[in-house]
């Protein structure tokens, strides 16, 4: 397993600028990271607070832009107490456990083209490991020993309700989440998200229905939105730490920085899996470059490509927020039932018409034909399963 | 959901048999009964629960986020199954019936506004209807429909903190924002009129404080159209939703036989599919003279609920709009210098409008020795007032019936079996007033 070699940096070898830009790009991707999620706390609430009929953080700064950050230096300053009965290593290891996958997630995603730094070219993005996006299953399936041992070392029930809400909810949204990511791979034929990217290149306008994923992928794009914002804990799965229920889920006992560090660590998976899927499914930073200036200036190889991919990440973000705003939050069981029962079933089987379908088209196949009796196979596949699956009243019967 | 249409000329009927359906069921829930077969059994008390290492005993609150002030449940746990709750009360305690022992008839009022603080003109009005009865004196026509107004104004208030409450208990954030701006609206207007957001102490003995400002017709015109483009947005919110649906649909259910036997009333025994509403089965005020219909559901739960909350705001608005039509002139108090103040330019003017001005304030009105109960339909559910007077200015006994208390009762019942969310959504759905329940 090579983790950055695919990228053109060390074709000719390493030497010391190699290693500056590397550097370079490392603290550059941090402070992307830090700073997108700065900027989103600020912009949910702003927006959450029009949608809600308020005005929202005004105060730190223009428009309150400055309120994250306050609010990040005030918990710096506050007591960090420690309940008497936490286990006090894990305890204080788990928010780092939940922010450092939180960070790595994102040295995968491009962020834009081709560029030259120094003389030397290079891919706009950190890491270009042939794992790909595996890379992400892996901090995703890391960051959940962050929020399990919060609750679980906390020494208290309502984190303990908590962590395990979390560890169950996580692991099982994990597999539609892998699933959905299926349904792209199969159609890019790569692991690297360099090598998904530029199987959808933009050539026309035209380019987003033909190139982009998106449509070809339909089903496991809806998918992957869905699980990601379980994945991330987000409303209306936000069961993990559920205010009204478990008073802060996993989180209820800390405080001070710790306390913001979790939240820190949940917004850049939120950001991370946002730019994932625009990487998946809208062709990461490819858009139409500006026909009115040169291709290889510097507006059309660094501006573009990032403002396109900072676009598509924004109108995601916003849905996440609008999804915030108004869906009731579901309830611990229809959160497993609707996983297991519903989404998992569903990214199985559309993995399967997908593998069909690129098959069919590699083997020269009427697509007229492939693409229907992939649907049809599929349908019935779901409805064998969905016979043999338990209706909700009869289990309530039961229970009852 | 349906709704039960009473036209005017049949509301004797359908008020006897609504009668007779109360008395058999009561019949049924006697003591010497015995269990009806397939009867849940609930126990609502006991000191200790037995230690058993496979559960977890929870005690959510008295400082919890969604228990309503300081309700405290003590629940034992299997994982995320709640086996058994409890609801431990006590920690709003202010022995406000006892204090109003201590008080006269005219203070009387600022203490029980205290109770309910969500509505506090129903239980103002269950008070002063009280004394009234026990004085024998008759309201103006005009102080009668200014209390139902003022009454109908505050359900609505207290039906769309509700909303507000029950969407962030059950994680629709915005839900609660919607809620308190309409409610924020009626407030408003209330304050106009009264003085005072809540805590108002204006339904007094005798009719009530002031007569009602000008202009009230439109401002609470403009106020009724604002809830009503509310409601409309409440009911694409959260009507529809499937996810609202499935976290309240069969939530906490509880039988007509139940809530009888727990003597829950208001939405909570409506929502069983009994029609029971004191303003229909035992018209008080000017009931019997307005349009309007009662909400009930047939299923018990915690939707039904909701949806009976959020119609009866609508069935509010009805009745105010036909207040407002309909509002008599003449006089909004009674004109005995015994009970109520003189105006006050009469205090310049007469040495006897100041000594009764005085004796009142000071001594207040002597009530015949007797007893009475009063009771009323407050937002949640039957509120009364039992008084014993000895002939002072100051009752030797008052005690409310608070209908918060007795439905936080039926909540032992529908929380065994479902989850923690359920238990957070049930006590939403109860919608109990912790000031009412420990009074």
């Amino acid at each position: 397993m090579n983790l950055l070699a695919a990228d053109p940096l060390y074709a000719k070898g390493i030497d010391l600028t190699v290693v500056l830009i590397l550097i370079g790009k490392t603290l550059a991707v941090f402070a992307i990271v830090l700073l997108s999620v700065l900027f989103y706390i600020w912009f949910m609430r702003k927006v959450i607070a029009d949608m809600q009929n308020r005005i929202g953080p005004q105060r730190a700064g223009p428009f309150g832009i400055l309120q994250t950050l306050a609010d990040g230096i005030k918990a710096f300053f506050k007591e960090s107490s420690r309940p008497s009965a936490a286990d006090k290593r894990v305890y204080m290891l788990a928010p780092y456990l939940a922010l450092i996958p939180a960070v790595m997630a994102f040295a995968i995603v491009p962020i834009g083209g081709e560029v030259s730094i120094a003389g030397h070219r290079t891919y706009l993005q950190l890491a270009d490991p042939d794992i790909g996006i595996l890379w992400l299953l892996m901090m995703s399936g890391i960051g959940l020993y962050g929020v399990m041992l919060a609750g679980w070392s906390s020494g208290s029930k309502y984190p303990l309700l908590g962590s395990v809400r979390a560890s169950a909810q996580l692991l099982s949204y994990e597999a539609a989440l892998g699933l959905a990511v299926v349904g792209v791979l199969v159609h890019a034929g790569t692991l690297s998200t360099r090598g998904i990217v530029d199987g959808q290149s933009w050539t026309s306008w035209h380019s987003f229905v033909s190139n982009w994923f998106w449509l070809p992928a339909i089903g496991a794009f809806v998918i992957f939105l869905i699980a990601a914002l379980a994945e991330t804990n987000h409303p209306p799965f936000d069961l993990v730490e559920a205010e009204q229920e478990l008073v802060g889920g996993f989180h209820t006992e800390y405080s001070g920085i710790r306390f913001a560090i979790f939240f820190l660590a949940e917004f850049m998976n939120l950001v991370t899996m946002s730019a994932i899927a625009v990487t998946l499914f809208l062709g990461g930073p490819s858009g139409p470059a500006l026909g009115f200036v040169a291709a290889d200036s510097w507006i059309n190889v660094w501006v573009m490509p990032v403002f396109w991919f900072t676009f598509k990440l924004l109108v995601l973000l916003y849905a996440t927020v609008w999804v915030r705003a108004t869906l009731p939050r579901l309830r611990y069981d229809q959160l497993m039932s609707f996983g297991w029962k519903y989404l998992i079933e569903l990214a199985f089987v559309w993995a399967m018409i997908t593998g069909v379908v690129v098959v069919g088209a590699d083997q020269g196949w009427n697509r007229w034909v492939t693409v229907p009796a992939a649907i049809v196979g599929g349908a019935m596949i779901l409805g064998v399963l969905w016979l043999c699956i338990p209706r909700r009243g009869e289990t309530v019967e039961e229970f009852r | 959901m349906s709704t039960s249409t009473h036209d005017h000329d049949a509301s004797t009927t359908e008020t006897d048999r609504l009668l007779r359906q109360t008395s058999e069921g009561a019949q049924v829930l006697r003591r010497d009964t015995p269990a009806q077969p397939g009867a849940r059994e609930i126990v609502l008390t006991g000191d200790s629960w037995p230690d058993d290492d496979e559960t977890m005993i929870i005690n959510m609150g008295p400082a919890h986020p969604s228990t309503h002030g300081v309700l405290r449940v003590m629940m034992e746990l299997d994982g995320e199954t709640v086996l058994r709750a409890k609801p431990v009360i006590g920690y709003l305690h202010t022995g406000m019936e006892k204090q109003a022992e201590q008080l006269t008839y005219v203070q009387g009022g600022t203490n029980v506004t205290r109770m309910d603080y969500l509505s506090p003109m129903s239980n103002e009005l269950v008070f002063s209807l009280a004394v009234e009865q026990l004085l024998g004196i008759e309201v103006p026509e005009r102080a009668v429909w200014a209390r139902m107004y003022l009454v109908e104004l505050q359900r609505m208030a207290s039906h769309l903190l509700f909303q507000a409450t029950n969407g962030m208990d059950i994680g629709a954030l915005s839900m609660m924002i919607y809620g308190w701006r309409e409610r924020e609206e009626v407030l408003r207007l209330v304050e106009s009129i009264t003085g005072l957001r809540m805590n108002n102490n204006f339904i007094r003995v005798g009719g009530i404080a002031a007569d009602l400002p000008d202009g009230w017709q439109q401002h609470t015109l403009d106020v009724l159209e604002l809830v009503e483009h509310g409601v409309s947005q409440y009911e694409t919110l959260l009507v529809e939703n499937p996810i609202w649906q499935e976290r309240t649909v069969g939530v906490g259910t509880i039988t007509t036989d139940e809530a009888l036997a727990l003597g829950a009333t208001g939405p909570i025994l409506r929502s069983t599919g009994f029609p029971w509403d004191l303003r229909k089965a035992q018209p008080y005020l000017a009931y019997d003279d307005v349009e309007f219909d009662v909400c009930y559901g047939s299923n018990g739960d915690c939707y039904d609920r909701f949806l009976i909350r959020l119609y009866e705001i609508l069935e509010s608005v009805k009745i105010i709009r036909q207040c407002i039509e309909r509002m008599p002139g003449g006089d909004y108090r009674v004109q005995d210098r015994k009970v109520t103040p003189p105006p006050r330019a009469r205090i310049d003017e007469s040495m006897e409008a100041l000594i009764h001005h005085f004796k009142l304030f000071t001594e207040g009105f002597k009530v015949p020795v007797g007893e009475t109960y009063s009771v009323v339909e407050s937002p949640r559910g039957e509120i009364g007032c039992y008084i014993v007077s000895d002939g002072t200015p100051k009752p030797v006994r008052m005690h409310i019936r608070g209908p918060s208390f007795y439905n936080l009762q039926s909540m032992a019942a529908m929380v065994p079996g479902s989850f923690v969310a359920d238990a957070v959504a049930i006590i939403s759905s109860i919608d109990p007033i912790l000031g009412e329940v420990d009074r």
